[in-house]
């Protein structure tokens, strides 16, 4: 492997998902990351700020030798500024995050970060549906794609894993309710087929199992397999946990391999899939750092703190390493008993009131 | 390569993307062309597939990114 290699987009988006181990990662990621600092630190403005206040332009962060140590941009401030490393005339997509209260965050992308975003879920995908695309069951509305005033997350979402599917049915109207007759008609024409089933977690829990429980209704799936996602705070206030979720999914609908997933609108493309042993797995243009809520020390393997999630794809904004809100625990790096390489970790819900303190203060 | 029938293949593109046949050449690409969204893409994927009878992949649907990649895509098949 050239080092030109691990910044050519066309060369590292082949790399075997799940096919790297520490130190072969460790090498790629260094490269890359360090890349991506210099070149958002070059062509954003109030990036190039936020590394001055913390006093790293031209400093080792810049130069980071190790990839836990990328300084990471707090989920927060897409909120907060149109944070771009692209001109104005080159936003191709404008992607929203979803959330019902305070501002979304604004993620620009030009056509190349949006082809490769697309090209590394696919990829991503594709270890766990195959290449052919499966009878495509979507929880959810026809109407959630329709809204033109930008696309939310739950829209990109949605699109993004369509591309999986074929002769999609929606499950659900415009009213979020049952479209029993189509789910009915949809899985006796492709019940001996392997079925692919999306939709968010508790939009698939409440307007999906739940609604098939009241109606009494039970299939009899072969080798389906469904993917959700979108968290679980609404879940926890049912009291519902994974185990849960996953018992009551294959009572109702038979043999299906559920899998939750984890990501965001900032960093699109970018997906932790949950594997048989209930472990969320980096892919290999990925790493996550697990961090004290106060200190924002960096934490041992074992221990809860703030997820820091650093990815290799963001060209068009400076989202290449991003301090979330999410609390987590890392268990382990290239021996999940699954075989996958990389980390893998498991989520524990929001700090309480989003409060995370960091170099952002310094920010505005 | 095999022959296809380009259109056929033109037509799928007007009727998905719902623009003009004149709009159709080699250079029309995705992302260019204001009304080739992903939305019409999957639109598109799925006329392709009715009219010459095939099933793309996914690797099909990402590559497939111009009217001329189209062509080589279906040929494949
Ligand atoms: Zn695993």
């Amino acid at each position: 492997m050239q080092i030109d290699d691990y910044n050519n987009a066309a060369v590292f988006s082949q790399f075997p998902v799940y096919g790297l181990n520490s130190a072969e990662k460790q090498a790629f990621l260094q490269q890359r990351l360090n890349w991506l600092t210099h070149h958002h630190a070059t062509h954003c403005p109030e990036y190039a700020r936020l590394l001055t206040c913390i006093g790293e332009v031209n400093s080792p962060m810049c130069n980071i030798e190790h990839i836990d140590q990328v300084p990471p941009v707090a989920a927060r401030l897409f909120k907060d500024y149109g944070l771009k490393s692209i001109k104005d005339e080159e936003v191709f997509r404008l992607m929203r995050s979803s959330g019902t209260s305070g501002r979304q965050s604004q993620i620009y992308l030009d056509a190349d970060s949006a082809k490769l975003q697309s090209q590394i879920l696919v990829k991503t995908l594709q270890h766990w549906l195959g290449k052919q695309r499966r009878p495509m069951l979507i929880i959810d509305a026809k109407e959630t794609m329709q809204n033109k005033n930008g696309m939310s997350a739950r829209a990109a979402g949605l699109q993004g894993m369509s591309f999986f599917g074929r002769n999609h049915c929606y499950a659900l109207d415009e009213n979020m309710q049952l479209r029993i007759d189509e789910v009915k008609s949809f899985i006796e024409q492709y019940h001996n087929q392997q079925i692919f089933i999306f939709g968010f977690t508790f939009i698939v829990w409440q307007q999906f199992i739940q609604a098939l429980q009241s109606l009494g209704l039970k299939f009899n799936l072969q080798q389906a397999i469904l993917i959700h996602g979108g968290g679980w705070k609404k879940m926890q206030q049912q009291a519902v946990d994974d185990k849960t979720f996953k018992q009551q999914i294959n009572a109702q609908l038979g043999d299906v391999s559920v899998h939750d997933y984890y990501g965001m609108v900032e960093q699109t493309g970018t997906i932790y899939m949950q594997c048989e042993h209930g472990h969320l797995h980096c892919p290999v243009w990925s790493d996550v750092v697990v961090r004290d809520i106060n200190s924002l020390a960096q934490l041992k393997n074992g221990q809860q703190g703030l997820l820091q999630v650093n990815s290799a794809l963001p060209t068009s904004y400076p989202g290449h390493s991003i301090l979330t809100e999410d609390l987590a625990v890392i268990h382990g790096e290239d021996d999940c008993p699954c075989g996958r390489l990389g980390k893998y970790f498991t989520l524990h819900g929001r700090v309480p009131n989003s409060q995370v303190r960091g170099c952002s203060d310094t920010f505005s | 390569m095999t022959e296809i029938n380009t259109d056929k293949l033109a037509e799928a593109f007007v009727s998905a993307l719902a623009i003009d046949a004149a709009e159709v050449t080699d250079e029309l690409a995705y992302s260019q062309h204001p009304k080739w969204d992903s939305t019409a893409h999957m639109v598109l994927v799925a006329e392709i597939e009715a009219a010459f009878d095939i099933m793309l992949d996914t690797d099909d649907i990402i590559d497939m990114s111009s009217f001329a990649k189209a062509k080589e895509i279906v040929a494949k098949y």
